[in-house]
């Protein structure tokens, strides 16, 4: 009798199994679901639809490509801005990089007291990888930035799987990805500068404003969106950004 | 903090002693004799005899003739040391730090004690009145200086609490014996009519150690605090150091590791116990050609945790040569802290950079690729902005003013400006164009000037105030220009100095 029951509603059973484990497999991950929420959330608006779950996976690793030094810069300011966020109760950051260039007093502007970000500059890519896995390992650390020309697969599985324990959210700023190889992070992106733009034809620079393109996602959707950075908001334009990335998916398929 | 010591003199060790044995003795005139020569010398006298006019080193028969009723005593040479050590072990209650003075005195180092009875008067005179309620004639004084101390305790008629620095005032007015100088030294001195310590006191070094020997000159710097006196502590603090003797001599990793732990875990039981932590630890290997191998680890902030000590140990031991072998090993606490124990987590939230992992990964991190890679930035009051950070030396260094951000600042600055050919319309307009690696940039929108001035006072080698100018091309990419001095035409010099996000 027992075994029957069991029998029949199985295919509602397995269909639960299922659904669980994939759950299961996009927390591990790195991605979440609004229940189990410790860490601080980042709300990128819109941006949010792109993500499994819409929240910004935490505790994962995410790849941006910057090959020239102004794409580095906007990069560095959106990266600011997603640190930022996760700092907000306290933590503090790791800063790794290969001949650095930031400018610690700018990162105020973005959201995070620049006192409470450890810079490690090295000279060697080894060492750099080296002190990331160590950084990404410890868990009381809200944020760990590297800036290093090149990452291989191999190398970025390694950190994958080192944040899925620690649940440390990583962000890799490839500097010199001119043949983007493929990694093992969970989002990659892509900033670029927008002509800033001022209300009614004011003279002067406005406020920062991006194009950002999140080129891959691991089980979401990617997409395109023009964002600004204004009064320590990070908002979203409306205009028809997407096609260009729709464009460009296809290309690479083509 | 300065030290305090406090000087206890007993002005009648052995008889008091006698006193206390020997109740009806009170108030008796009796004295303490030893045979020197064939002769009973007296060593001590009780109060009642040293009224009548009995001294140390008379002869006992001198003494009766003066007294005739004088009882004398055997002295015993070790009682004395005895005494002091015993007082010295009851006196460990008011200080650790207790140290024995031959032949009848105590000196204590009472600094960060004498709050705990309430004030330094209020410690002296508890500790006074319970050595006498015992039995013993005792006299107390306390200083900045062991030397100070001794002296005021024997000789002091004003009051036994010698301010902080002090001393110079204190002693002016005491004998020379007060120093602590030796019988010919004193003897010269009377001579010479220097009655008190205030008439030579002022004289130049040179002269006293001519006439005087250079240990007057030392028991004067002892007191007035420029020479260090320490105390030889009855119980001594023992350095943090253990050892591990080995069997066989060890000759791999995996042994040198086992040894690693085991010493670790010896070491830090006890500095846990006793609520310290260590900031840097050597490893001694000694091997059986005779040769010393060691590896320092350092952390950067006082730790006793085995395991985060065994880590960073662990970077090291590659480094460590067994040879033949090691068969002895030490480990050193060489700088040993207070450990501030964290709050729980419950009340903090997140303790940011003072979270015992951030420390500890910072630790390793400086363990295998060094220190100076490991920097820290805080606001400095400079408008240049090379100078408008500066480095922080510890992890616990607050920013002393607030970060600017009222003036928009690069996210990517250049270590060194880069020279770029711009054209320039009309005196301090932004540059229409700029010429930047090869590739020209138009501008389409820009902000400035703002006029930073040099620091003349802090860089020697001159130059020009900047003005700068935040652009934006027509891509949308933004730059940070500046022009160094004066517009003068086509000679004016440009620099391209950052990148905006």
């Amino acid at each position: 009798m027992f075994v029957f029951n069991q029998q029949s509603g199985m295919p509602a059973v397995k269909a639960d199994i299922i659904s669980q484990l994939q759950q299961d497999i996009l927390r591990i991950q790195g991605f979440r679901s609004k229940l189990t929420d410790t860490i601080p959330d980042i709300d990128l608006g819109p941006v949010n639809t792109a993500f499994p779950n819409a929240i910004f996976p935490t505790g994962a690793v995410h790849e941006f490509l910057c090959a020239f030094r102004e794409h580095a810069a906007a990069t560095t300011g959106f990266v600011s801005v997603l640190a930022g966020n996760l700092m907000q109760r306290g933590g503090a950051c790791i800063w790794i990089s290969v001949a650095r260039t930031l400018f610690p007093p700018s990162l105020k502007t973005f959201g995070i007291e620049p006192d409470r970000v450890i810079f490690i500059d090295l000279q060697r890519i080894k060492d750099a990888l080296w002190a990331l896995e160590e950084a990404l390992k410890c868990p009381g650390i809200a944020a760990v930035i590297a800036e290093i020309p090149e990452i291989s697969f191999t190398q970025s599985r390694r950190l994958q799987l080192v944040v899925e324990q620690s649940k440390v959210t990583g962000f890799i700023l490839r500097t010199s990805a001119r043949a983007a190889s493929t990694t093992a992070c969970v989002t990659r992106w892509k900033i670029t500068s927008l002509p800033s733009e001022l209300e009614d034809g004011m003279p002067g620079v406005g406020y920062p404003r991006w194009h950002v393109e999140l080129l891959k996602v691991r089980n979401g959707r990617p997409g395109a969106w023009k964002m600004e950075w204004a009064e320590g908001k990070c908002v979203v334009i409306p205009g028809n950004a997407t096609t260009a990335i729709i464009q460009e998916q296809q290309l690479k398929v083509g | 903090m300065s030290k305090r010591f406090m000087s206890i003199w007993f002005r009648h060790l052995l008889t008091d002693w006698h006193v206390r044995r020997q109740p009806g003795l009170q108030d008796m005139p009796f004295v303490l004799t030893t045979p020197v020569h064939g002769r009973m010398i007296i060593t001590s006298a009780s109060p009642a005899a040293e009224a009548q006019g009995i001294r140390t080193s008379m002869s006992l028969a001198d003494a009766k003739a003066i007294v005739s009723s004088l009882q004398a005593f055997d002295d015993e040479p070790e009682r004395g040391t005895q005494l002091l050590k015993a007082l010295g072990e009851w006196c460990i209650r008011y200080t650790p730090v207790v140290g024995i003075d031959l032949p009848d005195g105590l000196i204590l180092d009472v600094s960060g004690c004498t709050h705990l009875w309430g004030g330094e008067r209020p410690y002296l005179k508890e500790l006074i009145t319970k050595l006498r309620a015992i039995g013993y004639d005792v006299r107390g004084a306390m200083a900045d200086t062991i030397g100070t101390a001794w002296a005021v305790s024997r000789y002091g008629k004003i009051t036994p609490i010698i301010n902080n620095g002090e001393q110079a005032d204190a002693i002016m007015r005491l004998p020379p014996a007060a120093l602590r100088l030796e019988e010919d030294v004193l003897a010269r001195l009377q001579k010479l009519g220097l009655y008190q310590i205030g008439s030579f006191m002022n004289m130049p070094g040179s002269v006293l150690r001519r006439r005087f020997g250079q240990q007057l000159l030392i028991r004067l710097g002892q007191a007035l605090g420029y020479e260090t006196e320490a105390i030889e502590p009855l119980h001594p603090i023992p350095p943090y150091e253990e050892r591990l003797p080995c069997l066989e001599p060890i000759r791999t990793a995996t042994g040198i590791e086992i040894a690693l732990k085991v010493l670790l875990e010896q070491l830090c039981l006890r500095l846990q116990k006793e609520g310290k932590g260590l900031r840097t630890a050597i490893l001694k290997g000694y091997r059986v050609d005779n040769r010393m191998v060691q590896t320092e680890i350092g952390t950067s902030r006082a730790s006793h945790q085995p395991e985060h000590l065994f880590r960073l140990f662990e970077l090291k031991i590659p480094t460590i040569e067994p040879a033949l072998g090691i068969e002895l090993f030490t480990l050193e606490a060489s700088k040993v802290e207070d450990v501030a124990s964290l709050q729980e987590a419950l009340w903090i939230g997140n303790p940011g950079l003072k979270a015992p992992a951030v420390s500890e990964l910072l630790d390793r991190l400086a363990g295998k690729i060094g220190e100076d890679s490991i920097r820290r930035y805080l606001p400095a009051e400079h408008y240049w902005p090379e100078r408008s950070i500066k480095q922080a030396t510890s992890l616990e260094e607050k920013p002393a003013t607030v970060w600017r951000t009222d003036k928009p600042r690069p996210v990517q600055l250049l270590s060194k400006p880069e020279a770029i050919e711009v054209t320039a319309p009309i005196p301090d307009y932004p540059p229409m164009l700029f010429r930047y690696k090869g590739k020209l940039h138009e501008i389409r929108k820009a902000d400035g000037p703002e006029r930073i001035e040099r620091e003349w006072w802090l860089d020697m080698d001159g130059g020009e105030h900047r003005d700068y100018y935040t652009v934006e091309d027509t891509e949308g990419q933004r730059y940070w220009l500046f022009r160094s001095g004066h517009y003068s035409g086509n000679q004016s010099q440009w620099f391209i100095h950052g990148f905006f996000a």
